[in-house]
């Protein structure tokens, strides 16, 4: 687990206030759309505004990513902009196959190299949004070093599947699932699609602990007010935490010790076991809990 | 040109007419209360007059008199457009007027100012295209700002003397009892008509809805009124007061309540019996959203809640969490019922909410205020009046009242409004000073005024990001630049009034 991602908030690019505001509720990430959210004849000033609010605010430690157009529509500009602003993670939206990746991965490149970037700096994550993109996510996951995550778009998704999305969800219990394991799988993260009613609480909270159970990292965010809301679900109970103290103690006195058998209360932890437990004290910390070093 | 104790400049003959301030209390001192021209009624005379018209010729009104109007119709007010056109058609011209405040219905003005009908303002502020045209130097005589309080105290003091006050009233019967909870246009309170009615030496009622002798509750009585006119619609009910005052959704607005509601309740003013005033605002409407389920948890009451009263206060009064409501107006219908419905719902006059020189006011019993502002800067001086622009589109109401006298004052305010920085350097006009002003609470953290060391204390541990407040104006600065300086010219447009008449900042032509 390289950093936190409960929530990746989706600020329209060619919002002057919000691109100046976003950073304000404690999102994890910042996702900048130059997609959906802008309409064609703003895909140009929309693209330098991101780029010069990149270069001009302080965005903190906050992951900035950026959703690019598709590359034959004005991607390919978006790519070399964002990686010269310094952008974090490149999202491509609707991927259907690996290829789709390695094509965007080649543009980055060619911008890293051209301006002396470090290569491999711009990460990559990929949202799928149809039956092929589900079905490929497992060589999507691994198409390019640069893969940090894989992200579920659901509205287009549940469309190409001739239906419609419901309170308990079923219509996307595959397409979860199997993304899920596809990003465990590659060991990176995976992302659940926006819950778009900002007025319906109790279905936001129904649904994130849905996919919090399934075992996902986070949720895409459409409005600031569903932050706490989701961080308030993964914050993990006191009894987690003091597992998970537990557990961190055992692997220091393990390093102290010179072992590299970690045991709590006798009993030995494996590895997965300690990043889980490292995972959780970063849940907590993240939710303002207390927690003892 | 001279300098008062807040380094701004006041033009003479101004300074030495006003005199300077020098401090929140420096001003405070015994007088003699202002008399009024009493006109007494024997038994069998009416007071009902057919026209407005008809009033204007009974008072004796004539050019260079001072008149007075209110402002609790806000932007649904027909009264004063209604009485200057017929004071235009009349002749009569060179009137100063005096309304407690001035809203963007009343454009009219500013004809009456180029022909010479109106000669003078004095008003708790300015708005829109009247404001714009004042700031361009439409009047040769600087307008007098003044605070709600402010103007009560002029009254009291006799700093205004008023000729002629036409009040709007929602109900009213012949003989002059007049209230604001029932009628076409109810506005609830009062208040701020109550002094005029105290205050001037005639007094003309103008109403919509005539009702029975006698019109009760009473909120002002026969013995102040001299003539009552009937007209067809004084308001419009929609201009006047809203439907319920909604609660913001807006993101930012909410997260710079909430960091405000924890402030207060990490302060120890924080108890049970507190008491609290808010502005209406989006951000500061929306503190007692967080402030309540905090009461809760900590099973607290609030004593009072004072000013210009929302719903939510009357919802937090009706739900047990706030002991009573002192009212000087109504920002909402929900309110403006409240006052007739609650006995615990009280309604006060301006002096008693905030005069400086009365026998004490409400504010001084206040714990909290939670007030707006359109620039803070790094004294911690406060505008509300001017814009960017320095052209003059706010009122000052209770603002300065309200910051000097409470024990927690704090600005609620976006650190950025679009391109525009709220924590400056210097405010363009200084209308509460620095002195008053204790904390300031923007969304990207809390600044203490450094002077209240004792608050710094108090908010040791709190869960919200504190940075002093020349830190506040930096990440201003650092998001739209630094402001280049306003350029105005010589003439002086507008005097701003501190609560105790003397004058903290002058405002000039743009």
């Amino acid at each position: 687990m390289d950093r936190l991602r409960r929530t990746m908030m989706f600020v329209p690019g060619s919002n002057a206030a919000m691109l100046r505001d976003c950073t304000l509720y404690g999102a994890d990430s910042i996702m900048f759309d130059l997609e959906d959210a802008v309409s064609l004849k703003e895909k140009d000033s929309a693209r330098m505004l991101v780029y010069s609010a990149l270069k001009s605010f302080d965005y903190g430690d906050v992951e900035k990513v950026v959703r690019i157009n598709a590359l034959d529509a004005g991607g390919d500009q978006d790519v070399r902009a964002m990686v010269l602003a310094g952008i974090d993670v490149i999202r491509l939206p609707k991927t259907e196959t690996s290829q789709d990746i390695r094509d965007v991965d080649a543009v980055i490149t060619h911008t890293e190299r051209e301006h002396d970037i470090p290569l491999g700096r711009t990460r990559m994550m990929a949202a799928v949004e149809s039956a092929a993109g589900v079905l490929n996510s497992r060589e999507i996951a691994h198409a390019s070093p640069r893969m940090m995550a894989i992200a579920l778009g659901a509205e287009d998704y549940v469309t190409s599947q001739k239906t419609y999305r419901s309170p308990d969800g079923s219509e996307l219990f595959f397409a979860r699932n199997f993304i899920l394991h596809a990003a465990r799988e590659a060991g990176i993260a995976a992302i659940d699609t926006v819950f778009s009613d900002i007025d319906d609480e109790e279905g936001l909270i129904r649904e994130t602990k849905a996919i919090k159970q399934l075992g996902f990292d986070g949720k895409s965010v459409i409005n600031p007010r569903q932050i706490p809301v989701i961080d308030s679900i993964f914050a993990p109970t006191r009894k987690q935490i003091t597992k998970a103290m537990g557990i961190v103690a055992g692997l220091k006195e393990a390093e102290e010790r010179g072992s590299g058998v970690v045991a709590v209360n006798g009993q030995m932890v494996d590895k997965p076991v300690v990043e889980r437990a490292r995972y959780t004290l970063a849940l907590a910390k993240a939710a303002g809990m207390k927690v003892e070093s | 040109m001279t300098e008062n104790s807040i380094d701004r400049d006041i033009p003479e003959p101004y300074a030495s007419v006003f005199g300077l301030y020098k401090g929140q209390f420096a001003r405070i001192h015994d007088y003699r209360r202002a008399q009024t021209r009493v006109h007494p009624r024997r038994p069998g005379e009416s007071k009902l007059v057919d026209s407005i018209h008809e009033a204007i010729v009974k008072t004796g009104l004539e050019s260079g008199m001072t008149i007075s109007f209110h402002h609790h119709f806000r932007e649904g007010d027909y009264v004063m457009n209604l009485v200057m056109e017929e004071i235009d058609k009349m002749g009569i011209k060179d009137l100063t007027i005096a309304p407690s405040s001035i809203a963007n219905v009343h454009e009219p003005l500013i004809n009456l100012i180029e022909k010479g009908v109106v000669t003078g303002i004095t008003a708790s502020g300015l708005r829109d295209k009247l404001g714009a045209a004042v700031s361009h130097g439409i009047m040769d005589k600087p307008v007098v700002i003044r605070s709600h309080g402010g103007r009560a105290r002029a009254m009291a003091s006799g700093d205004i003397h008023i000729d002629v006050a036409f009040i709007g009233a929602p109900s009213c019967d012949a003989y002059g009892n007049i209230n604001g909870t029932s009628g076409k246009a109810t506005c609830g309170s009062l208040g701020y008509a109550r002094m005029d009615a105290r205050y001037a030496d005639q007094v003309v009622a103008i109403t919509d809805s005539l009702v029975p002798y006698p019109n009760t509750p009473v909120s002002i009585p026969q013995t102040d009124v001299d003539y009552v006119v009937r007209v067809d619609a004084i308001g419009n009910p929609e201009g006047i007061a809203k439907g319920a005052t909604r609660l913001t959704k807006n993101p930012k607005e909410l997260l710079i309540a909430e960091y405000a509601a924890k402030v207060i309740a990490a302060t120890d003013y924080f108890k049970n019996g507190f008491s609290f005033q808010t502005g209406t605002g989006g951000a500061s409407l929306a503190v007692t959203r967080f402030l309540r389920p905090m009461m809760e948890e900590h099973g607290l009451k609030a004593g009072f809640a004072l000013g210009g009263i929302t719903n939510t206060m009357v919802e937090m009064m009706e739900a047990g969490q706030v002991d009573k409501i002192l009212d000087v107006q109504d920002f909402d219908h929900p309110s403006a019922l409240s006052l007739a419905r609650n006995d615990n719902h009280y309604e006060i006059d301006a002096e008693m909410y905030a005069s400086p020189l009365s026998k004490g006011s409400v504010v001084n019993q206040l714990d909290v205020a939670i007030l707006s502002a359109l620039e803070v800067d790094t004294g911690f001086n406060v505008n509300v009046l001017t814009g960017s622009d320095g052209v003059i589109r706010g009122a000052s109401g209770g603002h300065s009242d309200t910051a000097a006298a409470c024990r927690m004052s704090m600005i609620v305010a976006p650190l950025v409004r679009g391109r525009i920085p709220t924590v400056v350097d210097r405010v363009t006009t200084v209308v509460t000073p620095g002195d008053s002003v204790d904390v300031v609470v923007t969304e990207y953290g809390v600044a203490v005024n450094p002077r209240r060391e004792d608050l710094n204390t108090m908010l040791d541990g709190l869960d919200v990001p504190r940075l002093d407040i020349n830190q506040l104006r930096d990440k201003a600065y650092a998001i739209t630049g630094t402001p280049d300086p306003i350029r105005f010219k010589d003439r002086t447009v507008a005097l701003v009034e501190y609560r105790d008449g003397s004058l903290i900042d002058a405002v000039h032509e743009v």
